[in-house]
């Protein structure tokens, strides 16, 4: 982390931006994150935003809150502050404004063509988001065998998927993986 | 982390079911936001609609649904904006500013605590196995929910969205394109497709 710049300036304007083209919600814009974290700024690793990705996940509240975690790993409790303020502040505002408008027009089709329209972009980024993680997490068949076994038992069962983190977890001691 | 429930709470069934909108005030729509993101590992969309038309009754189910489609079509997290519109809803922009300040607050505390353990403790060996076996399974979840909202494509034979849902995921996952450039592209298109697409059957 060197001084040439204040970093937290980086990660208003960052994130900030990255807010208004996360369609469908926070993990849209992973694959962005982690293209900003490790290929542009090189503020870490793959296998550090992997584990951040993890930490996320394992950790209660909104899944916006990976952004708290780069930040804090730019620039301890302020960057993790800022980071947060700047994904969720912007569009929070868009949001407020949006639904005070509509209260009083709700009978145009825009809101749901815009919604038909951003659906499957919001998939396929989503998607991205996978792999781009699988890329990174699942080192060996057995890893990878782990991920799968996750998906299907999060897509075709109501178990809390807390379990499945902490059987990961578990596993990951054992040094299976 | 201290618990979060004191014990002047206020017991909640004792409300008579005869006046259905309640009026949440600023520290209830503070705790009731912090306590459904608490308890959302994985996402606190359950948890915010068990909270807000099951348990305290704010709003029906079709409303909760129109607010949450409205968040999830706009830009950003959902469910903070979700936060933000609905606290607004009851009491302007404090409301708002509280339900956000609930929903985020808390859990924000627990990642920076946990980021800070990270950083001093992330590469102890132990901890680098069990976080790689939690991630493995945590890009799994997500791989679940991607073919959960896929399944109303397919089934509606949606050949277009799927189309376009596959060059996003190439033009992101394999070729690392910019966020910015795929969406500017990728926005208008959709748009203009969908809006084709839905006044040829109209008309």
């Amino acid at each position: 982390m060197n001084s040439d710049a204040n970093p937290i300036w980086t990660l208003v304007w960052t994130f900030a931006l990255m807010s208004f083209f996360a369609v469908g919600g926070a993990n849209s814009a992973v694959p962005e994150m982690h293209r900003i974290a490790v290929d542009v700024h090189h503020w870490m690793t793959d296998r550090q935003f992997a584990d951040i990705f993890a930490i996320s996940q394992l950790s209660p509240g909104p899944n916006v809150l990976i952004v708290t975690l780069i930040g804090y790993s730019v620039a301890g409790v302020a960057g993790a502050l800022t980071a947060t303020v700047a994904m969720c502040g912007p569009t929070a505002i868009l949001a407020y404004y949006v639904s005070r408008l509509l209260a009083r027009s709700s009978h145009s089709p825009w809101p749901g063509i815009i919604q038909a329209a951003l659906v499957p972009l919001s998939i396929g980024l989503m998607g991205a988001s996978g792999l781009i993680l699988a890329l990174t997490s699942d080192r060996s068949w057995l890893a990878g065998l782990i991920t799968v076994a996750a998906a299907v038992l999060a897509f075709a069962t109501r178990l809390n998927p807390l379990w499945m983190l902490v059987a990961g977890g578990v596993l990951g001691f054992a040094g299976v993986i | 982390m201290p618990p979060d429930s004191p014990p002047a709470a206020i017991p909640a069934p004792e409300i008579p079911a005869s006046i259905p909108p309640n009026q949440p005030g600023l520290l209830e729509l503070f705790v009731a936001f912090a306590k459904m993101s608490l308890a959302g590992f994985g996402g606190v969309l359950v948890w915010a609609r068990r909270g807000i038309v099951d348990q305290h009754r704010w709003m029906t189910a079709e409303e909760f649904n129109e607010t949450f489609a409205l968040c999830h079509f706009l830009p950003g997290p959902n469910i903070v904006n979700l936060s933000v519109v609905f606290g607004s809803r009851f009491r302007g922009v404090a409301g708002g500013l509280a339900a956000f300040a609930g929903l985020v607050g808390p859990p924000m505390v627990i990642a920076t605590v946990l980021a800070a353990v990270y950083a001093r403790y992330g590469e102890i060996d132990a901890l680098r196995r069990i976080l790689a076996g939690v991630a493995c399974a945590a890009v799994g979840l997500l791989l679940a929910v991607v073919f959960k909202m896929m399944m109303p494509l397919i089934k509606k034979r949606d050949v277009v969205g799927l189309l376009i849902m596959v060059a996003v995921f190439i033009a992101i996952g394999l070729f690392r394109l910019p966020l910015q450039a795929v969406l500017l592209v990728g926005i208008p298109l959709s748009l203009a497709i969908t809006y084709y697409m839905r006044r040829r059957v109209n008309g």
